[in-house]
């Protein structure tokens, strides 16, 4: 157990060590314990435009129960991001919100400073917060995930799952266990997706009803197909699957195309004028300077490192052939020896010029250079349930 | 004890020492003196077995470790030869979740390394105790001798 964002939370369940909890996810499905992680409500009629100012995310387009991946940004209009998050549209202009919970009270800060803002420069567009506070949010992750979640669904003949694609969502209820069917839960929200690139569900559920849908979902698998599973796989599944962790490799520093996220930003708003916060920079960021752009000076990218693996803080460099001088070219943000892969994964930030994947670089471990890769990611590739291609 | 983490020959580093340890027939660890080694324990967890001569010894990481670490997946293993001050890090155990580097428990030289952990890092998590359990003690084995001789 260990301490996390004000949560004491397991590294990993006696059952399974780290790297045999990672495999169970990646070939059946693990119950990740999320309810660490902080989760709003915006609402009122202001709660797009508003969330459209503090995140480049286009919530006007997007479709209701439908998610994207976004960015808070800092009002300083530095392009910093100030927290990344999941963004979810429910009917009746009402947003879903997901944030770290490493970052919560900055975040509270955040959000109160800006919607004063917008509350007293759009009386008629006013903006409402309220967080799910004791809530739970519990994700069901694996090749298995579909099938265990399909056998507890109260109504499965109203809620189809196959038709439920990745960034989807749903309100359902649940058979809550030993109740033979009778008892319930409330609606819950089920959204598709996840933090390990499997297949997979995040289901927030009210506190008083999160340890009966927890042991439904258990109990609905098996000890075969389902197993509870840690923060250890949890960081190993996400780096494989390229995924940023906030506070290692986001902060208040880099920007989303700093960070390789400029796909998170929908064309018509990578526009210096979009309005969101840090929109200038960030849109002459996206431009390369061969096209009039700025660019960056600083990519994050995914490195294979030979050897040894290589963990945040160790140092990306140009080793000279003939001197054997060391320049430095960045940091790793995130690594480990990849249980999948069998090999070591790093995700970094590289001096511009050298994020091009084959680029031959070195990371330093304890004070030797290693060979490493410039690589592209995810480094196991996603399986999201994106529907069956049309023959 | 259970894992092995490492098995590294030490030989003090006072020069003379160094060489009777270099020069000693290679059948001389098998020799017939009881060799009762005495395991000592660093905080970090490493533990050093020296020979009875006080010669030479083998260093490894406690059973406690290695279940901390979890699956370990790399074992950086020091250069023979490399000699060392007690405390200085002469190599790391990473598991997935974690690195943790191995410090020398006691001034020494190092003359060998277990080169099978560099292509088995998991052998670490093996617990040897099973085997070492079917292997006799002396008294066991002068019981043993003398029942043969017995026959």
């Amino acid at each position: 157990m260990v301490p996390f964002g004000g949560f004491h939370m397991p590294v990993q369940y006696s059952g399974l060590s780290v790297s045999a909890s990672h495999a169970f996810t990646r070939t059946h499905a693990s119950i990740f314990d999320v309810s660490h992680m902080v989760q709003r409500i915006f609402s009122g009629p202001g709660a797009a435009a508003f969330l459209q100012r503090v995140t480049p995310a286009n919530l006007e387009a997007l479709e209701p129960h439908r998610s994207t991946l976004s960015t808070l940004l800092h009002a300083d209009g530095s392009g910093g991001i100030v927290d990344d998050t999941i963004l979810t549209k429910l009917p009746r202009n009402k947003f879903y919100v997901v944030t770290n919970a490493a970052c919560r009270d900055k975040d509270d800060a955040y959000f109160d400073a800006e919607m004063g803002k917008w509350n007293s420069d759009n009386a008629d567009k006013n903006v409402t917060q309220g967080q799910l506070g004791g809530w739970g949010l519990v994700a069901l992750q694996g090749p298995e995930s579909e099938a265990v979640l399909a056998k507890v669904l109260a109504d499965p003949k109203r809620v189809d799952l196959r038709a439920l694609l990745f960034g989807q969502s749903v309100f359902a209820q649940v058979k809550l266990l030993g109740s033979g069917g009778m008892r319930v839960s409330s609606p819950l929200l089920i959204s598709r997706g996840g933090y390990t690139g499997e297949d997979g569900f995040e289901i927030s559920i009210p506190g008083e009803e999160t340890v009966g849908v927890t042991e439904a979902l258990l109990a609905a698998g098996g000890p075969d197909k389902v197993q509870l599973a840690g923060l250890g796989a949890r960081d190993s599944l996400r780096l494989e699957a390229g995924m940023c962790l906030y506070g290692h490799d986001l902060d208040d520093t880099t920007t989303p195309i700093e960070a390789a996220l400029g796909w998170i930003i929908p064309k018509e708003r990578k526009t210096a004028d979009a309005g969101f916060y840090g929109a200038e920079v960030i849109a002459a960021q996206a431009t390369p300077r061969s096209k009039g752009g700025k660019g960056v000076q600083r990519r994050r990218v995914g490195l294979l490192v030979e050897g040894a693996p290589a963990r945040e803080g160790a140092e990306i460099v140009a080793v000279d052939e003939k001197t054997k001088e060391t320049v430095s070219l960045g940091k790793v943000t995130s690594g480990c020896p990849s249980p999948t892969l069998g090999s070591n994964i790093a995700m970094g930030y590289i001096k511009d010029g050298y994020h091009k994947a084959g680029t031959e670089v070195s990371v330093l471990v304890r004070g030797r250079p290693r060979k490493a890769v410039v690589a592209r990611m995810p480094f196991v590739p996603t399986k999201y349930w994106k529907g069956i291609a049309p023959a | 004890m259970a894992s092995i983490a490492r098995c590294m020959r030490v030989a003090r580093p006072l020069a003379s020492l160094a060489k009777s340890s270099v020069s000693r027939p290679i059948a001389r660890p098998f020799s017939v003196t009881s060799t009762n080694a005495i395991r000592k324990y660093t905080k970090e967890h490493e533990w050093i077995d020296l020979s009875a001569d006080n010669k030479t010894g083998v260093i490894g990481i406690s059973e406690y470790a290695a279940k901390a670490l979890g699956d370990v997946v790399f074992v950086e293993l020091p250069e023979e030869g490399k000699k060392v001050k007690a405390g200085d890090a002469i190599g790391a155990v990473e598991s997935v979740k974690s690195a943790a580097d191995i410090n020398a428990p006691i001034s020494c030289k190092i003359t060998h390394v277990n080169l099978l952990l560099e292509e088995k890092p998991g052998t670490i998590n093996q617990a040897g105790v099973a085997d070492l359990e079917a292997l006799m003690d002396a008294a066991a084995y002068e019981e043993f001798t003398t029942a043969e001789a017995d026959h």
